[in-house]
C-alpha cells in the first residue's frame, strides 16, 4: 500500500488530500512516478486536467522526485503545485 | 526541529519575536561578528489585489526536511555560524509576520549572503501554499518566474 498526498490548490480541486492505493506487485505495475501519474491521470477530467506532469510537482518520501523515480510498497507519495512559502 | 547545536527550524502558527531570535543567535557566541536577520511580513497588495488576509499550508515532516537541506547548502559555501529559521503556517493578517531567517558568521558578507541564499531557496524549494483573501475573492497564490530566476542566479 502506498499513500498519495495532495496539498494546496491540487487538494481543493481533486477534492481529496489522502488516496491510500493497494499496490498488487506486478499486475498493476506501478513501479515509478511515471506510471503512478498516468494512472491516476486515468481517473477522469479533474485528474487529467490537475495532475498533468509539469503542472504538479511530485515528492517521494518527502524528497522531490522526478518521473524516474521508483516507487515501492509503503511509499509516501506527494502531488503538489510549485511553492509559494516566504 | 533541533538539527544540530548550530541550526533551529521551526514551523508554527504561532507569531514569533524577533528579540528572542536574535538573542538566540548572539547569546553565548563571541565567535561571530556578523549577525544578518531577515523578516517577511504579509503586504496588503499582490498582483493589483487588496490583500486582507491569508492561509499558509505546508506539508508536515517534508516542509522541515527540505529546509535543514536548504541550510546545508548554505553551509557548503559559506562558513556559518547559527542559522534560525521560523515560518508561520495557518491564518495571517495583513502586516503580520510571516517568516525569519537569521544567520551568524564571523565576517558580514558570509551572514549576508547566507541569508539571502537561504530566502531565496525557501521561496521557491520548501513545499509551502499560500491562498490569499482579498476584496476579489479567495485563490492561490502562482509561483513566480522572477523568485525561480533568483535562485538560479546562485548557480546550484
Amino acid at each position: 500500500m502506498v499513500t498519495i498526498l495532495f496539498f494546496g490548490q491540487l487538494k481543493e480541486r481533486l477534492e481529496t488530500s489522502r488516496l491510500p492505493l493497494e499496490l498488487v506487485n506486478g499486475s498493476e505495475g506501478l513501479d515509478s512516478v511515471a506510471k503512478l501519474r498516468d494512472f491516476l491521470l486515468a481517473k477522469g477530467d479533474v485528474w487529467k486536467e490537475n495532475l498533468a506532469y509539469g503542472s504538479a510537482l511530485v515528492a517521494v518520501n518527502q524528497q522531490m522526485a522526478t518521473e524516474d523515480t521508483p516507487i515501492k510498497d509503503s511509499d509516501e507519495i506527494a502531488f503538489f503545485p510549485p511553492v509559494t512559502g516566504g | 526541529m533541533e538539527a544540530d547545536t548550530l541550526t533551529y527550524i521551526q514551523v508554527q502558527e504561532d507569531d514569533f519575536s524577533l528579540a528572542a531570535e536574535y538573542q538566540a543567535l548572539i547569546e553565548d557566541n563571541s565567535r561571530d561578528g556578523a549577525v544578518v536577520t531577515f523578516c517577511g511580513l504579509v503586504r496588503d497588495m499582490n498582483l493589483d489585489k487588496s490583500v486582507t488576509s491569508l492561509f499558509l499550508e505546508h506539508y508536515p515532516g517534508m516542509t522541515e526536511k527540505s529546509l535543514l537541506s536548504i541550510i546545508n547548502l548554505a553551509r557548503n559555501k559559506w562558513p556559518l555560524g547559527r542559522i534560525r529559521v521560523v515560518h508561520r503556517v495557518g491564518r495571517l493578517q495583513v502586516s503580520e509576520q510571516i517568516v525569519f531567517v537569521g544567520v551568524t558568521s564571523q565576517h558580514r558578507q558570509a551572514a549576508f549572503q547566507g541569508a539571502e541564499f537561504i530566502m531565496d531557496f525557501l521561496k521557491t524549494q520548501a513545499p509551502f501554499w499560500k491562498k490569499e483573501t482579498s476584496n476579489d475573492g479567495q485563490y492561490w497564490v502562482d509561483a513566480k518566474q522572477s523568485d525561480n530566476q533568483k535562485a538560479k542566479l546562485w548557480g546550484i
